[in-house]
Parts: C-alpha cells; sequence; structure tokens
C-alpha cells in the first residue's frame, strides 16, 4: 500500500497514551487522562479516570460511576449499541463486544475508510451481555489475552457443572471461588442460576456493588448475601462464597470451613497457573475470545490489516499472516487484562 | 484413563502432603486391578515400556500442528506433556468412554517399537485434553506430581492401614502391576515372598547432633566414624542376585553395574556409603554425581569414574537378621564377614578412636578433606532401626557451613550465559498454614557448578517452571541444591531475615527429595552460636594420614 491520505496509520495511530484518531480527536481506552475518550468496556484498563469527555454505552457510563465516582469523568456522554455519531471529522457506532456487560466494539469511520477497535470481546454466548456482533471493515484492531492455540474455550457449563459436583462430593467444604469483580462475577452467578442453583449466593463486600448495579440494569441474578466484612467465623460450610482473586490468599479466607479454593478464568486452562495460585478446583471460564475466536473473528471481519493491542501478539500476528492479513502488534501500554 | 487423569489432576492441585496423601489413598483403595497396580508402577518405578517421547511427540506433532506456534505455546505453558495434550487436534470433545489404564498399558506392552508412534497417536486421538495429559505422563516416565516414591508407598500404607516399612520391605520382590501386594494388603493374600529376594529394608538415619545431644555423650559408649562425602546406599544379596538401592528404596542396581558384580554370590544385606574412589582416593562428590541416574553406563565412565563402597554395618548375614543386635556385636560381624569374603570395590569406614570429648571435637574440626563431611557418632548399644530415631545415631557435619536449600526461583544469566538461566535463588522450609510448609528465600547463587552442570539445571529449571515473568522463572520445589557460604547472619533486609555471605552451589543434591532440604530453623541455628567450633585456620590435612 502506498502512503495514500486515507491509510489507516495517518489517521488512527497508536500514541503513548493510547489508540488515537486524529480526524475525531479522541482516544480510545486511553491509558492517561486525555481530552476526549471512547471508552469500550468498564474493566480498569480499558476505562480510567480523569478524562475530559468519556463516550461510551450507557452500561459502561454507569459501571464508571458506581467504580470511579460520578465526577470521574469531566463530561459523560453515552451511545447506545447501532447508532452513528460524529466526532469531529469521524463517524463513530458503537457495537456488541461481548466481553461483559455494556461492553462495544468502537467503529471509526473516516473517508470511507472503517476501523473497528474491539477492545476486549469473546464468541462464547453469556447471560449477562449481548453477544458479540462481526462487523466488515479495513483495520481490526483486537486484543491478544488468549492468542496461543494451546487456549480452546471449553463449555462454560461444563465448568459449572464441575463447580456443583464437587460442591456435592465436598458437602462440608466451603466453596470459595475467585472471580473478578466485574463481569467474571455475574456471569458466574448467571451461569449457576441457569444451572438451577436456586441457593443464597455469598459474596465477599468487594464484590457487591457491582453486582446490585448488574442486577439494576436488568441482570437478576437471585438471592445474593454479603459476607459480614467483620473477622468473625463465617463457617459457610457447603456453600459458595465469591470473592476478588486477591482474597482468596488473604487472611479473609480463613474464616471459611475448610475451603475448596476455585477460581474461575481462562488462564485456569494452564496447570501452572492454577498451581501458583494455590488453586484446588480451576474453572476454565474465560470472557475473552480463545485462539480460535481471535482468528476466526479477525478473518470473518475481512479486513486487511489488523493490529493487535495487548497481549500474546507474536503467534496471531505470524497465523494471520497465513492467511494473508498484514498483522502487527502495537505494544500498546497499559493493558494489564483485569477482567480475566 | 478417567480415574487415572483425575488422580494425577488431583495430585497436581494438592497443597499439602497430607492432601496428597488422602488423594492416593483413596485412589488406591478404590480402583479395581490392574489399573490401580499400573498407576502405581507409574509413580514409583515408572511403568514399562520406555519409548523416546521427546522424539516421537516432536514428529507427531510436526505433523499437525505449526513448527513456531508449537514452539511458543511449548515456551508459554512450560511442559511438553502439558503443550500436547492441549494442543493436539481434537473436536472439543468431553470423553465419557476412555479406554481403561489396564487397556492402555496392554496396547503399549505388545506393541514393538515400530509402532510406538502410531499407538500414541492412536490413543490421543482416542481421549479429551486431560487424559492425553496425564496419558503422556504415564509414558513418559515418572509423571512430576509433586508424589516421591516413597510418599506413594506411605500412601499405600494408610490405604490399608499398614506400617510403610513393612511394604518397604517386600517392594523390590515385586513387579507392576501389583495383583499379589494388593491381594495381601487387601487380606486376599499371603505376604509376598521376600526370603531368597535381594529386597530393600528401610535404613536407619542419624539427627543432626546439638548442644545437649554432645554433652550427654558418654565417650567408652559411642563409635565415631568419618562422615563420608558420598550417597548412603544399601547393597542387599542374595544367592542368585545383588541389588544397590539408594536411602529412599530406589533401585539404582543399573547405573553401578560394579558394584553389582562386586557382590553378586555373596548372601548379606550392608549400610554403607558409594564413593568414586580413583588411585585409593576418594574423589569429589562431583564425580560420583556424574554417575547417578544412569540407566546403563558407557566404559568410559566406569574406568574414569569407578565406584566403590564404604561399608559401616550389617544388616543380615545369610538369612540371619542381625539388625535388633547392638551395633558393636553388628560391626564385629561386619569385620569378621569382609575379611573372609573381601569383595572387590570395598572396604570397611574405620573407626575412629576419642578418649574424651574433647579429643573428639579437636579430630571434628581436623575434618576439612575431601571426601570427609565430618563425624558419624553411634551408640555402640543401638539396634539397627528403621526411620530416624532420636538417641542412637548423630551427624555432626564438618565446618564449612552448608544448608540444603531448594530452588525456588532462576534468573537468565548475561555474556556468554545469556541463554541459561544460571542465577538461583534458594529457599529453606518453614512452618507455613496448618500442616503445610512453604519456602522462604535465604539466599541466591551463581558459581560452583561445572559448565556441564549447569546444562542440566537449565534443563531442569525450564522442566519445572510454573510461572515466568520477564528473565526470571519461578519452579516448583523439586530439586535441592546444597549451598555453601562463608556466614549466615541476621538480616533485615530479607524475608527470612538471613543473609548468606558468599553462597555457592557446593553440589546438586539430585538424589535428595526437596522435602527433606533443611528448615529455616536449622538456618538460624546456623547463623547463631552453634554446637561446632570453629576450626583452626591451616588444619586441613587428611584426617586419615
Ligand atoms: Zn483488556
Ligand atoms: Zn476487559
Amino acid at each position: 500500500m502506498s502512503m495514500m491520505p486515507d491509510q489507516p496509520g495517518t489517521w488512527l495511530h497508536p500514541t503513548a497514551d493510547g489508540l488515537y484518531c486524529g480526524p475525531g480527536g479522541f482516544h480510545i481506552d486511553p491509558a492517561r487522562p486525555v481530552e476526549r475518550a471512547v471508552v469500550t468496556h468498564g474493566h480498569s484498563d480499558h476505562a480510567r479516570p480523569g478524562h475530559g469527555a468519556v463516550l461510551a454505552t450507557p452500561e459502561t457510563v454507569a459501571i464508571m460511576k458506581v467504580r470511579y465516582g460520578a465526577d470521574a469523568a469531566g463530561r459523560f456522554e453515552t451511545l447506545d449499541y447501532g447508532v452513528t455519531t460524529r466526532i469531529g471529522d469521524a463517524s463513530v457506532r458503537l457495537v456488541p463486544a461481548g466481553h461483559i456487560l455494556g461492553s462495544a466494539q468502537v467503529v471509526v469511520e473516516w473517508r470511507g475508510v472503517r476501523a473497528v477497535v474491539s477492545g476486549d470481546y469473546k464468541r462464547a454466548p453469556d447471560p449477562t451481555c449481548a453477544p458479540f456482533e462481526p462487523v466488515a471493515c479495513d483495520v481490526f484492531v483486537t486484543e491478544a489475552t488468549f492468542a496461543l492455540p494451546v487456549f480452546r474455550a471449553v463449555p462454560a457449563e461444563r465448568e459449572i457443572g464441575r463447580l456443583l459436583r464437587s460442591l456435592s462430593d465436598e458437602p462440608g467444604r466451603t466453596h470459595l471461588v475467585g472471580v473478578y469483580g466485574l463481569g467474571k462475577c455475574q456471569r458466574l452467578i448467571a451461569l449457576l442460576r441457569h444451572a438451577g442453583y436456586d441457593r443464597t449466593i455469598h459474596l465477599h463486600g468487594a464484590l457487591a456493588p457491582l453486582c446490585a448495579l448488574y442486577e439494576e440494569l436488568g441482570v437478576a441474578l437471585g438471592p445474593l448475601a454479603r459476607v459480614a466484612p467483620d473477622g468473625g467465623r463465617a463457617g459457610l460450610p457447603g456453600e459458595i462464597v465469591l470473592a476478588p482473586p486477591s482474597a482468596l490468599a488473604d487472611r479473609w479466607s480463613r474464616r471459611f470451613t475448610d475451603p475448596v479454593t476455585a477460581f474461575a478464568s481462562g488462564w485456569m486452562a494452564i496447570r501452572g497457573r492454577a498451581r501458583q495460585r494455590g488453586v484446588e478446583l480451576p474453572l476454565v471460564i474465560s470472557d475473552h475470545a480463545d485462539w480460535t475466536g481471535l482468528v476466526r473473528t479477525a478473518l470473518e471481519t475481512g479486513a486487511d490489516e489488523v493490529w493487535v493491542t495487548h497481549g500474546r501478539d507474536d503467534a496471531l500476528v505470524h497465523e494471520l499472516g497465513k492467511h494473508g492479513v498484514a498483522a502487527r502488534a502495537l505494544a500498546l501500554v497499559g493493558f494489564d487484562d483485569e477482567g480475566d | 484413563m478417567r480415574a487415572f487423569a483425575r488422580l494425577i489432576d488431583d495430585l497436581g492441585r494438592a497443597r499439602s502432603r497430607n492432601r496428597k496423601l488422602e488423594i492416593l489413598a483413596r485412589y488406591f483403595a478404590s480402583t479395581p486391578d490392574p489399573d490401580r497396580g499400573w498407576a502405581l508402577a507409574a509413580l514409583t518405578d515408572g511403568l514399562p515400556p520406555r519409548m523416546p517421547l521427546r522424539r516421537l511427540l516432536a514428529d507427531l506433532m510436526a505433523e499437525r500442528v505449526d513448527p513456531l506456534l508449537y514452539e511458543l505455546s511449548r515456551d508459554f505453558v512450560g511442559d511438553t506433556a502439558e503443550t500436547v495434550a492441549l494442543l493436539w487436534p481434537d473436536d472439543g470433545r468431553d470423553c465419557d468412554q476412555s479406554p481403561a489404564l489396564g487397556q492402555v498399558v496392554d496396547r503399549l506392552r505388545g506393541a514393538g517399537p515400530r509402532e510406538h508412534a502410531a499407538i500414541l497417536a492412536g490413543l490421543l486421538d482416542a481421549v479429551a485434553a486431560p487424559e492425553r495429559y496425564a496419558f503422556l505422563k504415564l509414558v513418559g516416565g515418572a509423571p512430576r506430581v509433586g508424589v516421591s516414591a516413597r510418599l506413594t508407598r506411605q500412601a499405600l500404607a494408610d490405604a490399608f492401614a499398614r506400617d510403610i516399612r513393612e511394604i518397604e520391605e517386600v517392594w523390590h520382590a515385586l513387579a507392576p502391576p501389583y495383583g499379589a501386594l494388593f491381594d495381601w494388603l487387601g487380606g486376599s493374600g499371603a505376604r509376598p515372598e521376600t526370603a531368597n529376594l535381594p529386597v530393600f529394608r528401610p535404613l536407619m538415619l542419624a539427627n543432626p547432633i546439638d548442644d545437649e545431644d554432645f554433652a550427654a555423650l558418654v565417650p567408652g559408649e559411642i563409635a565415631a566414624e568419618w562422615k563420608w562425602d558420598g550417597i548412603r546406599v544399601q547393597i542387599a544379596a542374595t544367592r542368585g542376585d545383588a541389588r544397590l538401592y539408594s536411602r529412599t528404596g530406589d533401585d539404582i542396581s543399573a547405573a553401578f553395574p560394579e558394584i553389582r558384580s562386586a557382590f553378586a554370590g555373596a548372601e548379606v544385606v550392608l549400610d554403607g556409603e558409594l564413593l568414586v574412589v580413583r588411585d585409593g582416593a576418594v574423589a569429589p562428590f562431583n564425580a560420583l554425581q556424574q554417575r547417578l541416574n544412569r540407566r546403563t553406563v558407557a566404559p568410559r565412565l566406569l574406568r574414569d569414574s569407578p565406584a566403590h563402597v564404604r561399608l559401616y554395618d550389617l544388616l543380615l548375614d545369610g538369612r540371619e537378621d542381625l539388625r535388633a543386635l547392638p551395633l558393636s556385636v553388628r560391626r564385629e560381624r561386619l569385620v569378621a564377614w569382609h575379611s573372609a569374603r573381601r569383595p572387590p570395590l570395598s572396604d570397611l569406614s574405620p573407626l575412629v578412636p576419642f578418649d574424651s570429648l574433647d579429643a573428639l571435637r579437636r579430630i571434628w574440626s581436623s575434618t576439612r578433606a575431601a571426601g570427609i563431611e565430618g563425624l558419624m557418632l553411634k551408640r555402640m548399644a543401638s539396634p539397627y532401626l528403621a526411620g530416624r530415631p532420636k538417641g542412637h545415631w548423630w551427624k555432626w557435619k564438618r565446618a564449612a557451613q552448608t544448608l540444603d536449600c531448594v530452588l525456588m526461583y532462576a534468573v537468565r544469566g548475561s555474556g556468554k550465559r545469556a541463554s541459561y538461566y544460571s542465577d538461583y535463588t534458594f529457599g529453606v522450609w518453614r512452618p507455613g498454614e496448618g500442616e503445610a510448609r512453604e519456602l522462604v528465600p535465604v539466599g541466591k547463587a551463581y558459581s560452583g557448578f561445572t559448565d556441564a552442570e549447569l546444562e542440566a539445571l537449565d534443563a531442569w529449571v525450564r522442566a519445572h517452571t510454573t510461572e515466568r515473568f520477564g528473565p526470571v522463572r519461578r519452579v516448583a520445589p523439586g530439586l535441592v541444591l546444597e549451598i555453601a557460604f562463608d556466614a549466615l547472619y541476621a538480616s533485615s533486609r530479607h524475608k527470612s531475615g538471613l543473609a548468606m555471605r558468599f553462597p555457592r552451589v557446593h553440589r546438586i543434591r539430585w538424589d535428595k527429595p526437596a522435602a527433606e532440604a533443611d528448615s529455616l530453623e536449622t538456618a538460624q541455628a546456623l547463623s547463631g552460636d552453634s554446637v561446632e567450633p570453629r576450626p583452626a585456620a591451616g588444619q586441613t590435612g587428611h584426617p586419615l594420614s
């Protein structure tokens, strides 16, 4: 390709602050405070406080307000899925990414060239959010969190089945499940409900506010109870307790009865990862696309350029190259995959 | 295969020794024959037949997966079996039907080397990822799931409410799939016959000596011997066969064929130290190390590093069991037996005479020569008791201080070592939560090993990585490094509260289980006043000269 004025690298390009759209004058998921940000979803490595203006889905805006406070940005603007708006000379549309509630791909067009910045996404079904919609484009910007062929999605229902089986095999032990507070937590609860588990699910206090928000936004989670914050023995044998991953190895976990430590994450597909966290019951439940999902999606968009924002770029760039797609790593900083 | 895959999974995740014992005991009690016997074989002596798995897998994967993707995956996962299990093409199946472990083993055993690749591929095709992993661990030799052969035998003892020593005594009379063993343990069969077989007898081990023990010693009642810098072995010979066992009861005969033939035809069980002796002098420990862990020995190695056994105890003489007799009597019988028989490549560990504790200290101070690690002190009245009974035998290590530490992290070196994990952080055990123990780092070392040892360490690090961050790899606690250092002193900058002066790898204890490495308590004792007086400068003469 020659240096045409509409070559994507010239109007949409990585900067030290993150991906920047020149004609629109905005950043997407910037790592540092900027004047104008479009935010794909509420995870802390994508949505940060301190921007002049934030454009995002109504759910993402609500999540940001719960996490960072109502004045986390100078101005919040919401944009529903599928509605096109103009920012500067560029047009912007948000399309479901299937990652967590409110997660969106940002479709940016300028002078007839279309780029899709997919943020984080997955293709597996998720009862707590709208499913991923592929959008044909010239440039597809993708994550690569699980971009190695060893990562193959397993049905989340199967993993929930393993959790429920362990619960009946070890009825005297608390099942303490590590989950990230935004997305994974609510998805796990919803999956348990779908599997017919209707008992009260106990929550570490830190997980409660976002669960309440999900319910407010129409995602039913069934009976939940907060584990009392003070140090008393909670016991809870045979119950499911959800906690942020950091709490699993914390003193906090000592209050339960001989807990089975579980952890719901895509990383649990690798034994070493489970072992390193001391996880007895690894649950392979990922909110990211697996290897096949990443490759298939990039090809499906028909893009002739694929940019990889964060994760394992080497394998994905190599694989897409074999399919004749020019892929390159952007090596953007600041992403640490809070959601998995 | 399902139950076995689950066993491997559960063991891999179990955090404490007790939990592992529970998991194994439950498996042995609830799994039918011959599957449990094959699993037992896989976890202890390895399962026949052996095959060049690494090469077979490389060929099979080359036909199925892009080589770069395989390499990147292998690098990320850190374990070949797991990488292959995850990458092997399948349709995302969750097999309800997988062949029984016994069937899998039968197929492998019935096959010739040329058929191995096809059988391997056929089995990998037939099962889902967790079973593929377990299967590859099974055929790959010891499935490193953090259980030693001894722990496995302990679980067997637990499962059937026996003393582990009963099992250890019959162990080497048995062969996979151990039908007779399970019949006996389950009460439906007789104890396996061992009378004419060269089986292992559990060893008697010494305790480190402390001030109190030392003060209570009565010179006339104690036999002192040099503590040799080799490895502890047991020679068990019957008329038909002679075998060499390590102190954990592993059969190491194949690595030392000359010792095996030196004792062929004898009918005896002996306790001693395995050394490499060249022209009458004990060679440095790493000469012996090169001979360990081999299934066959090249003639050159046999010639350059000849093995030798220095004997110190006699457990069985003919069919007569001497273990209940006092050491003084056993020693007389040993001397008599040895002078009558004079087996080649052996001698007796001499007694070191002393008439007072002061004299003993002086002798101890001189123990700095090659091959001498310190003193062994044994009560003459002591019977030969399996395990580490208190109050009978003590070891008194020489002043060059060493600690047996467990490798925790390895960092890539620089310059010509840039591709090697050559800088090692090691730790010692301290009590963790509940029954568990945890490692706490006590120092770093990047010297003291040969280039060949560096190769071996690097390979070990790569094969046992549990986590990577930049140039650092965290490894599973499985390798003991004997660290020598000039001093150990209190330091608030380190988590352990200790810092080491000039630590170096004294030797790599491939033979020592990580669980038996030293504790923080032991390390702390070394940092303060210990029973050990500092040896005077210049006292380096050979104590035997
Ligand atoms: Zn992300
Ligand atoms: Zn995310």
